[in-house]
This record gives structure tokens, sequence and C-alpha cells, in this order.
């Protein structure tokens, strides 16, 4: 059994905690179960579930410190991870940015954890993988899909008495419709804490919808034009701005928040007074865990406020050193949009391209995030306030900086997450339309 | 390398433990002497014949004991030794004609009997939405057989003071050099994995891997501009024997090295080179004879041969994720598909010394081989496993099919792809003679490509100018973006086999869930005429 209720991790860790004859101990236990089916040319390709329990034990004297992992639990097993992690600590160099363990730490509620969700059973997931197989068929296109569920809880205690426990559950579906003759092809997906929320069938309807409408794309040239992008086809690209609001990189001059003089860009605007981007695991739209896998608190913690970089995340070291605040990676992104859906900023966009999807984003060039990427799975233009005909897939090249600034209008946040999420949560992003946003050339892709 | 994929290997993205560790390894793991192959076959004969008796027409066991080593550096401090142990059982099963699959760390006679009744549960929960039976071809049982990655010296024997000291010299040798900061890795990795199925084999492979990476910083402090320069090193599927200090076999910028890295010398010329970079020539946009070192061309290959020829891709496996491919059955078929100039032979080899995807047999009892897959320009092949073979009218699997750890499920992953070196004798000097107006680029960087493996974008590590066959000024900023059958199609010449040379992947992801693979790519340096240049400078 992976999955311990909270008295059941505490006591396991009470029992590792109590075998350490280190100056300090800190143990992470994390279980899960994990279940999926996949689907290809309407049929099911592969299925199955995962079990495992991991213990990570650190020990250390002095800045010397020493981390052992195993995945086999008896008392014993204990034991010799323990004794192990203090024989390496007392081999170790010291290291000037050890941190010895916190003491103490109060967290928020993050409501993760939704019962039903832990008891999906493989015929709830053969069933779901018909949702978009049956329908697919009917109209003569073909699905491949994804469906996994997930439950599980990550537990830590330390021999200065803190001890954190988080359960939680989650189910994601993914698909992708094509058509038989390679001409069409739409996307969806759908994430919830709660299987109640998750309609495979309804998400495979917008993916059949999505690549019915895709098939026989035209070609434009490309260029700049106004774009609506869909969550799916912005989360990718923001990503790369948030990895770069490290303090520490920042402050060594090596990130685009950096300034010449050693300086950062805290406190200055750096994009569009519209948006605000923050992180908050207690959010129950986007629950995450509230404390990071060091014991510090996650609390909601604002990055950019009216476009104003408001605070950066760091290592407690740095944070120490350089006296701020220590903010830990933040484990899911939320950015805050008005009351307008897709459909309704596409109502107002006299001329641009809805893109609902976007694919193979690479870095390149950190000074200016500059990135490279590649609309995918639904390229359509918009004239006169519709959707008026499908188009190739476009290269782009560009840098969310830029993109922020030139944005024009916020829609209404959803939750999205493609099952590989920002910081291991889900994120809640506006459609957004940009103007000038930059294709540098096609790509034959369908 | 995918800075999530990266993430979540190394740990840092979960903030967790990432805490300085020293030590000799066999008290880190003692783990390093596999487990005995008669225990192993026990267990695993008990997981078939539990499938066997819940009704399963096929089943195979893999127990695997997976063994990683990171140690993370950055200046003059050790920031993290990362031991990872994992031990579990997956056993995969045909039951009423469906694939089902269970793991779990359990690992006794009970616990692998449960994972067993688990799989063919699933498999025969998703048989009624199943129209397309498993087929699989046919594969003879090996028996009791075993294979071992031809190494030298194992990485986890080398005691851990000689590696940080390793890293702690590289990265003063690169800050004396003009580096204002630097990140140093070495990457380990040790797969035992034991094999065994319902045709009769029983497979214990020791598979071994090896990573030294670092990547040098330069800040120009008046400006605020920064450049990077990452190792020229591959990761090799090599023991320790593969960092020495030997001359490199080329130097066309910087120095550059074969099956033997002198980590500490290319430390050195990084440091000089990315000072060099901050105040390079900002290409012109345009057309450019383009000449690729092997340490840049690797990935050239990987994207655009190695992932576009994955018979599961073409056939619309991975559509929901990685994506299709544009080498479509019927360009197949009809033997007449020009994928690239009749230069360009490129071939899969399971079995080459040194390369990462090189194993005895693959993750479903199939010895590995090599085989054609573009010959004289022409596509003539695909990557298959043992449910696929039957698609494309074949009778047997190529053996590509992996799994990265016991807990996932294995299927077709890409084994070494190769451009083969030129057959006349041509030095990198004097192809670069030949070239009046192009570019040389040296290593890998930006790279991306669209999901049917047309519309490419490729940076590198380092630029220089060629005029009238000489090699100039270094230069920045440079991408090249190509479509990829027009791309090989101008590939005119490649260097003979005295510059062959591998690169590769180590953290090559695919799948859902995803998973990640190791492969090489091999080639010479070569050229190609009249590619797309982009300038990728931008201000903000």
């Amino acid at each position: 059994m992976t999955m311990l209720s909270k008295d059941e991790a505490q006591a396991l860790l009470k029992k590792v905690i109590a075998l350490s004859k280190a100056e300090t101990c800190e143990a992470n236990l994390n279980g899960n179960t994990n279940g999926n089916i996949r689907t290809a040319r309407n049929n099911v390709t592969t299925s199955g579930v995962q079990d495992d329990l991991q213990l990570v034990v650190q020990s250390s004297y002095g800045k010397r410190a020493g981390t052992t992992t195993i995945n086999e639990l008896d008392d014993a097993s204990l034991e010799k991870a323990v004794r192990r992690s203090e024989e390496l600590a007392k081999l170790a160099p010291e290291n000037p940015e050890f941190m010895p363990p916190l003491g103490p730490q109060q967290y928020v509620d993050a409501p993760g954890w939704v019962d039903a969700t832990a008891k999906i059973t493989p015929e709830y997931r053969a069933k779901g993988a018909a949702d978009s197989i049956n329908p697919s068929k009917e109209k003569k296109l073909v699905a491949a899909g994804f469906l996994q569920d997930f439950f599980g809880f990550q537990a830590m205690m330390n021999s200065k008495g803190l001890f954190a426990y988080y359960p939680s559950t989650n189910v994601n579906f993914t698909v992708t419709v094509r058509s038989e003759d390679g001409t069409g092809s739409g996307y969806a997906a759908a994430d919830a804490n709660d299987v109640a929320e998750l309609d495979t069938a309804k998400t495979s309807g917008v993916a059949i919808d999505k690549a019915l409408f895709s098939m026989g794309a035209k070609a434009i040239e490309p260029g700049k034009y106004t774009v609506i992008l869909e969550p799916a086809a912005s989360v990718g690209i923001l990503q790369f701005m948030a990895f770069g609001f490290d303090a520490r990189q920042a402050d060594e001059g090596r990130s685009f928040l950096s300034k010449p003089d050693g300086k950062n860009k805290k406190g200055e605007k750096i994009v569009d007074e519209r948006v605000n981007i923050w992180s908050d695991p207690a959010d129950p739209r986007a629950p995450t865990a509230p404390w990071a896998g060091d014991g510090r608190p996650r609390n909601k913690t604002m990055f950019i406020e009216k476009g104003v970089v408001k605070n950066l995340y760091t290592s407690r070291y740095w944070a120490e050193k350089t006296k701020i605040e220590p903010i830990p990676f933040p484990a899911n992104m939320i950015m805050s949009g008005g009351t307008a859906s897709t459909e309704d900023l596409i109502k107002d966009t006299k001329r641009g391209l809805l893109v609902t999807r976007t694919w193979y984003i690479r870095m390149v060039d950190p000074q200016t995030v500059l990135v490279t990427g590649l609309t995918r799975d639904g390229l359509f233009m918009i004239e006169d306030g519709k959707l008026t005909f499908p188009v190739k897939n476009f290269r782009f090249n560009e840098s969310p900086v830029i993109m922020l600034n030139n944005l024009d209008a916020l829609g209404k946040p959803i939750r999205f997450s493609d099952g590989d999420g920002f910081g291991g949560g889900a994120s809640l992003l506006p459609p957004m339309r940009i103007r000038d946003f930059t294709f540098s050339s096609l790509s034959d892709a369908v | 390398m995918d800075r999530r994929e990266f993430l979540r290997l190394t740990g840092l993205g979960a903030g967790t433990l990432m805490i300085p560790v020293i030590g000799a390894p066999r008290d880190l793991f003692g783990a390093t002497t596999p487990i005995p192959s008669a225990d192993k076959k026990a267990l695993a004969d008990a997981a078939l014949e539990t499938a066997r008796a819940r009704g399963a027409s096929y089943a195979d066991v893999r127990i695997g004991r997976y063994l990683n080593q990171f140690v993370i550096t950055r200046e003059d401090k050790v920031q993290n030794l990362v031991n990872t142990e994992s031990y579990g059982v997956g056993v995969r099963v045909i039951a009423d004609s469906t694939w089902g699959f269970a793991a779990t760390s359990d690992v006794s006679k009970d616990g692998v009997k449960k994972a067993a009744e688990r799989a063919v549960a699933i498999a025969k929960a998703n048989a009624k939405v199943q129209t397309d039976p498993v087929r699989l071809a046919p594969q003879k049982g090996y028996g009791e057989v075993s294979w071992k990655t031809p190494i030298q010296k194992s990485s986890f024997d080398v005691p851990i003071q000689e590696k940080v000291d390793l890293l702690m010299a590289v990265n003063a040798a690169a800050m004396k050099a003009g580096a204002k900061f630097v990140n140093s890795q070495l990457f380990l990795v040790n797969e035992q994995k034991y094999f065994a199925s319902t045709d009769g084999s029983w497979i214990d492979q020791d598979v071994h891997r090896i990573w030294p990476n670092f990547q040098v910083t330069g800040i120009d402090e008046k400006t605020g501009k920064f450049q990077t320069r990452d190792a020229m090193s591959a990761p090799m599927g090599m023991g320790w024997e593969y960092l020495g200090k030997v001359p490199p076999v080329s130097t066309l910028g910087t120095g550059l090295w074969a099956n033997t890295y002198d980590m500490l010398a290319d430390a050195t010329a990084a440091g000089a080179q990315v000072k060099e970079k901050l105040t390079a020539k900002s290409v012109e946009p345009g057309k450019y004879d383009l000449v690729l070192d092997p340490t840049h061309l690797w990935l050239t290959i990987h994207e655009s041969v190695g992932h576009a020829t994955e018979l599961d891709r073409v056939l619309g496996y991975e559509a929901n994720y990685a994506g299709t491919s544009f080498a479509t059955l019927d360009k197949w078929q009809s033997k007449s598909f020009k994928y690239g100039s009749p230069q360009v032979n490129i071939f899969a080899d399971k079995t080459q010394t040194g390369a990462l995807g090189t194993v005895g047999y693959d993750d479903e009892g199939v010895k590995c081989k090599r085989w054609d897959l573009i010959k004289d320009g022409i596509l003539v092949d695909y990557q298959k496993i043992r449910d696929q073979a039957h698609i494309v009218g074949q009778n047997a699997s190529d053996g590509c099919c992996y799994a990265d750890g016991w807990n996932d499920v294995q299927f077709q992953r890409m084994p070494n792809v190769s451009l083969a070196p030129g057959k006349a004798q041509m030095t990198p000097q004097e192809l670069i003679g030949k070239v009046e107006k192009g570019i040389l680029i040296v290593g890998d960087g930006s790279y991306s490509i669209d999901q049917q493996r047309y519309n490419f974008q490729f940076g590198g590590q380092l630029f220089y100018e060629i005029k009238d066959g000489k090699l100039g000024a270094m230069l920045r900023d440079v991408a090249y973006q190509s479509n990829t059958q027009e791309f090989w199609n101008s590939m005119v010449a490649s260097c003979d086999e005295r510059d062959y040379r591998l690169g590769g992947s180590f953290f090559d992801g695919k799948g859902q869930p995803g998973q990640i693979s190791a492969v090489s790519h091999g080639c010479a340096t070569s050229r190609f005429n009249g590619v797309n240049v982009i300038n990728t400078e931008r201000k903000i």
C-alpha cells in the first residue's frame, strides 16, 4: 500500500527521526498510485497502474550533510538509510550555502484531495477512452488520447519539530482527433482534482469540432499578426518568463530581470499594467501543495502586479544573504483576466488568428526570453468577428515580455494542464489577445 | 535537454533535499553488485505463472534496479550530490488480445503475483473497447543470457572525492580563462535490468552511461549582456574511461573529442570563448552554406530523421503528444522518396560500441542489430517493435523497445541513428576550403521542430564565418530554419570516417506518461548548401 494517512505517515517518519544520531535529520516521504489509459488509431494502446513509496533521509553535522533515498521501507531498510546518510554527512565537505532544517511552520489549507478520484477503476478509464473513440469513428475521424489519474501524499518531518502532510488527487485527459486523410487535427484538454468535474465526452467533442474545422488549411504569409492565444497556446510561452524570476540569477546578471549595475528589476514595470501573475496553493480552482520540499510555506505570492515585478523566488541561502523574503519556487501559475470568453474575444476582433495550441517551445535567447515554437492542432483566421477559415501552421519567434507589452485584451481565466503542469500544479490563465505576434515561417505539419 | 526533464531528474524543481554529500559510492548504494540472476528468475517465473493462470496469452516481467548519481557544482562549491536508487517490477500481459500493465515496488513473490493479476484485470477491462487485437511478431526464447556495457572502469567505483576534484578543477580552469560563472555536472547511470517472458527468455543486463557536462557564463558588466557556452562533451555508453587527457580529434574553433574527453581543456577553451562571444559580430541574415560539426549535427539528425522514422509516430500512436511524421507509409512504399541527396546514408544501430542506446537485447527480449533507414538518399525502412511489424508487412521486430524504469511500460524508442561518413577521403579543413560564403556551427543550442518533423530551427554554441574557403571571425545571434527534406537534399559532402564522432541525448522525452531515454547519433562534419539563417537578437 503506497497511500498512507496523516497518522501513518507521521508514525513512519517519527520512527526515522528517532533512529537519527546526527545533529539534524530531515525526512521526506512520498507515496503515489498512478493509473492511465492511452489510445491511438481509435484503439487502446497501453494502459496500466504504478505504485511507489519513496523515502529521502538527510542528516547533517554543522554545514556537512548527507542524503540517501530508498523505496524499501521495512525497519532494517529505514535504519540502513539513516546510518548511510549519517556516514555520508561525516565525509562531506562543508558547504557554505547549507541551510539547517526549519522549525515548525504554518501552512494554508489546500483542498487537493477528493475521495472519488482515488477510487477510479480500470472500467472508468476504459469508458473515458471510448468517449473519444466512438464519436470519432462515427465522424470518420481518428482519436489518440491519454487519461491519467493520481492519488498520493507527500509528507516531511525533521528533528526541529517540523511536520507536514499533503494528500492530493488529480485526473487529466488530453485528446487529439485527426481526419483519416491527415488534413485536419484538433486538440482538447481537461484537468481536475475531482473526477466529477471531468467530462471526457465533452472534451472529446471540442477536439472533434476543431479537427473538422481545421481540414484543408490555407497558407498565409508569415509576419506579424494579432492573435488570440488560448491557455493551451500561451502556457508554454509564459513558463519561460516564470523560470526567469529566480532572484539569484537576476542578481548575478544572467536573467532578463538583471540590470547592468548588479541589481534586478524588482519594482519596475516590465509588461502591460493589466498583467497580474501570482501563485496561490489554496486557490480551489487549482490547488497544489502548500509547502515546498524543504518545508517552506507556499503562500499566495504576487510575482507581477499591474505590470510591475513584485517578488522573485529564491533559495533560503540567497534570501538570507541578500535580505529578501525566502519565497520558494511556485507550484502553480495564476493570471488575472476579465469576464469575456474566447468566443467574445473573437467577436471583438477585426482581423487576427486564433491559436489553440503551441508546441516544442524552446529558449533562443535568455537575455530577452526570445522563444521559438510552433502552432499546432487548430489555427484559424478571424475576420470581422468570425472564424472564417483554417490556416496552415506557423513557426513563431517571440518573447513573452514583448508579447505582454503588446496586450490588447484578456478573457476569463480557465484551468489548464497538459498533465505535465508548471511546478507540479495546474495553471489558471485567461485567453489573451496580443498585437504584432511574430510568425517567422510556415510549417507543413498538420 | 529539456529543462523540465532536467528538473525532474535532479529534483531541483521540487526544491527537496538537494544537499551536498560526499563519500564512497559503495557505502552510498550498497547496490552496485547486481542481485543474483537466480533470485530474479524465481520472482519472474512466479509473475509469469500467475499471468498465465489468470488468462494471459503472453506476459513479460522486468525487474529493475536503477542507480543514478549526479554531482552538481558551481564555481568553488559542490552544490549537490544526488544519489537515487529505485527498485521494482513491471508486468506486461496480453489478455483477450489487449495489453495490460502493472508495476510495484513490492518485489516479493506476493508483490509480483499481485502485479500480474492487476495487469490481467486491466487488459480484460480494456478489451471491451479494443477492436484491433494485439499481434506480436514471433520471437524465439534465448534461454538464460546476459549482457553488459563494455566498460573499462565503472563510474560507480570511482571515489566521490575524485569526481569532486575533477569538477572543481574544471570550474577553476573556466574561471581563470575568463568565465564569470560556471556550473558543472557529472551524470552517471547504471541500469540493472532483468527481463523474462513467456517466450522462454531470461535476460540479465548491466547498462552503464556517463555524461560530464558544464555551462560557463560570461557577462559584460557595462552593457549587462551575457552569453553562455556549453561543454563539447557527448553523453556516452561508457564508464569512467571516457574522461582522460588526450589531444582533440578536431580543432575547428575549439578542441573536439571522440571516445575520450578532456574536460579540463574544454573548460579552458570555454572560458575564453564565452568572452569572445560577448563581442562577436551579430550575423547578417540570409542564405549560407552551413558546415556542421558532429557536436551540432547529431541533434539535427535526432530531430529530423531519428524521430521522423519512428514507426509508432508514422502510424499515429504518438498523435496526442510527440506528434506524427511526414515520412508516411506511401513514401516508404514508393521506394523512391528522396529524403536526402544521394550522399545521405542514415542507419540505425543498437550494437555500436560507446553509444547510449546500445544494449544486447531490448525491453521485450529482442536481440539488437544494425539496419538502414535511408540509403543513397531514399527512405528504405523504419524503427519497429513486436506489435507493429505486421502493420508494415514484416515479421520481426527491430529491437527498439525500451522503458525508462521498472514502473513504466515499455514502448518504441529510438535506436542510435547515425549518418554514415563520406566514402571519399576528406578532412573538415578540406571541406571548409571549398565554401565561398558559409558558417561553421559547433555545439548544440536551441532546438525546435514541428509535430510532423517538417519545419525546424536550430541554434548552436559557436559560430564562425567562412569566406572564400577560410575560417573567419566568430559570429553570434545565429539560428537556421529549414524543412527536413529540403535540408537533407542540400547535403553535398560529409567528411570521412576519421572525423566520425558520436553526440547524443541523455534525456530524450516521449510518450504518455512521459518517459526519457538516452540515444546517440554519429556523423562526420558535413556541408549543407543555401540554408536560411536568421538573426535572433531582440530588444526588450
